[in-house]
């Protein structure tokens, strides 16, 4: 039984890590040997497509911008959303399961369907083509799932736990921030997780309330398609590295998520 | 254990009220403003009522791509859940193997979309793609870029590829969620491995299903990004769903009054879908 399960899981993992290893060799390829023929290594490494890259500001500054806005959108859905879900968790007011749903139905909107009139509000407001009309687009989606999550890690922390504290003379505010947040760090490891992946992988809405100055890495990278064809290496080399900041983020999170994971709060 | 009732709560939700009043009810006055007005210019607009909603739902391009929406995202769910779920019950529970399966499980997640496009569309071509080349060096004919059946199958792999991890990540942590003791009374009771999947583990995960159903239903039916990159929403409009149908009437015709009346039908279609799917897995939950 452990045997075929160990077996499942590395075939699983096969599928899922042999298209990105692809990528990456490719990425070290030259165009001649890519359209030359099929080889599992590079012959002839170079480095030139992520040279190509690095020496162009144009490049390079669309990892900058991309990284900057879900940034900036992870710190303003985790400052709104940690209060919400904090009172979702412990009080009940009036509207407070229409407002809850309500929220959610907004992760259910399709980007494509706020387009316009995201390009027509932020442009009016003096806000387009910046880091922040993008971080608040995201912040449609990523807020509903973030007050989601963190809703059920806190109401894994005992009631009794605040009781006590406002016993002991604790305000609220520092309550909050010396006893509580500490209490559910895996959940905020887990929700920070969530709000960067789907920010970081978004792509209509970013392409949209861009142009030059905060233009995303994604819209970037169309550039390799030009009138005499496709430039596979420098492809290949540009999505390598906008898999990187993803691989960084779960490195220093993974006990985290791990551990929010294994709480199994999510 | 019962709430307070206080009002005064209504201070800390203050905040995701207002920014999700911004950056939601704002644009979707705009867009219902756009699709009962016929707009000129800035000072030239005429009421029509309804006669863009007649319109489109008249209209042959937005019942062919709610068609092949809805067997997409049929397709999606019916594949994805349950291979998530086999994926989790295989993961190891604890120890540094776990921790090695959840980093790249997590990986797939963490690739934009349209790079997801992009490594499939090298991966599949048959002359510089390994999966592409495999197949057809196999004798299977296979070009996505010239065969619809072809362009779906890559479609569809592309989807698994990147989101069943999410399911998977789910089941996990809700099974990891439950007590040893459930098993060991399992085991005095000589439950078999089925007995104790159908009777102990999916009844425990229902509530993270339910979480992985909508939100799997949810993106796949607004997927944009990944067949655009493949092939552009071909080939012919084979893989081409609602919203790269609506991005080219908003953006690309720039007919907003009938984009407008289409993106509130697609609205109402999610919300329905979604309240049907939440409504038949928490019915029997005594609540």
């Amino acid at each position: 039984m452990n045997i075929k399960k160990t077996l499942g899981m590395g075939a699983y993992i096969l599928f899922l890590l042999l298209p990105i290893y692809w990528l990456l060799i490719m990425s070290f390829k030259s165009n001649q040997e890519i359209l030359g023929g099929l080889s599992f290594w590079p012959e002839h490494f170079t480095l030139a497509n992520y040279i190509t890259i690095f020496s162009d500001a144009s490049w390079y500054m669309g990892y900058v911008n991309s990284i900057y806005y879900v940034s900036l959108n992870m710190v303003i859905t985790l400052a709104v959303a940690l209060p919400a879900a904090y009172a979702f968790s412990r009080f009940r007011f009036i509207g407070d399961k229409h407002l809850f749903f309500w929220l959610l139905t907004n992760r259910m909107a399709p980007p494509a369907v706020f387009l316009l009139p995201f390009f027509q509000l932020y442009s009016s407001v003096g806000l387009f083509d910046t880091h922040i009309a993008v971080a608040l687009a995201h912040c449609l989606f990523n807020v509903p799932l973030a007050v989601w999550i963190l809703e059920g890690f806190m109401s894994g922390v005992p009631r009794e736990i605040d009781e006590t504290a406002y016993i002991d003379g604790y305000s609220f505010p520092r309550f909050f921030a010396r006893i509580f947040i500490p209490l559910i760090r895996s959940g905020i490891g887990v929700t920070a997780f969530f709000c960067f992946m789907f920010s970081w992988v978004e792509l209509l809405l970013a392409r949209t309330l861009t142009s030059v100055d905060a233009k995303p890495i994604a819209a970037v990278m169309t550039r390799t398609v030009s009138a005499s064809g496709i430039d596979w290496g420098v492809l290949a080399a540009a999505g390598v590295l906008t898999i990187l900041p993803g691989v960084l983020v779960i490195w220093f999170v993974r006990n985290h998520v791990a551990k929010g994971f294994a709480l199994g709060r999510v | 254990m019962i709430k307070p009732y206080t009002n005064k709560a209504w201070y800390l939700v203050l905040p995701v009220f207002a920014l999700v009043a911004f950056s939601a009810i704002i644009p979707l006055m705009t867009v219902v403003n756009y699709s009962i007005q016929d707009i000129f210019d800035a000072n030239t607009r005429y009421f029509v009522g309804t006669e863009w909603y007649r319109e489109i739902l008249n209209d042959t391009r937005l019942h062919d791509s709610l068609v092949r929406q809805f067997i997409f995202s049929g397709s999606v769910l019916l594949i994805e859940i349950p291979l998530g779920i086999l994926v989790a019950l295989m993961m190891p529970a604890r120890g540094p193997g776990s921790v090695v399966c959840l980093l790249v499980l997590a990986l797939p997640l963490l690739v934009p979309l349209n790079v997801v496009g992009t490594i499939w569309q090298i991966f599949g071509r048959a002359d510089i793609g390994l999966f592409g080349w495999a197949l057809n060096s196999l004798g299977i004919n296979y070009n996505y870029a010239a065969n619809p059946m072809d362009a779906w199958f890559t479609v569809l792999l592309m989807d698994v590829w990147h989101w069943t991890s999410l399911v998977a990540l789910l089941c996990y942590s809700g099974l990891r969620a439950i007590p040893d003791a459930y098993y060991q009374a399992a085991r005095i009771d000589r439950a078999s491995n089925w007995a104790v999947f159908r009777f102990i583990q999916l009844p425990k995960l229902k509530n993270v299903l339910l979480i992985g159903v909508l939100l799997r239903f949810m993106d796949s039916f607004m997927i944009y990004t990944e067949p655009f990159v493949l092939t552009g929403g071909g080939p012919g409009n084979s893989t081409t769903f609602l919203s790269q149908t609506l991005t080219k009437m908003a953006v690309g015709q720039f007919d907003i009054g009938p984009a407008g009346a289409f993106s509130i039908i697609y609205f109402l279609i999610i919300l329905l879908v979604s309240w049907l799917f939440y409504t038949a897995m928490t019915h029997n939950d005594g609540k």
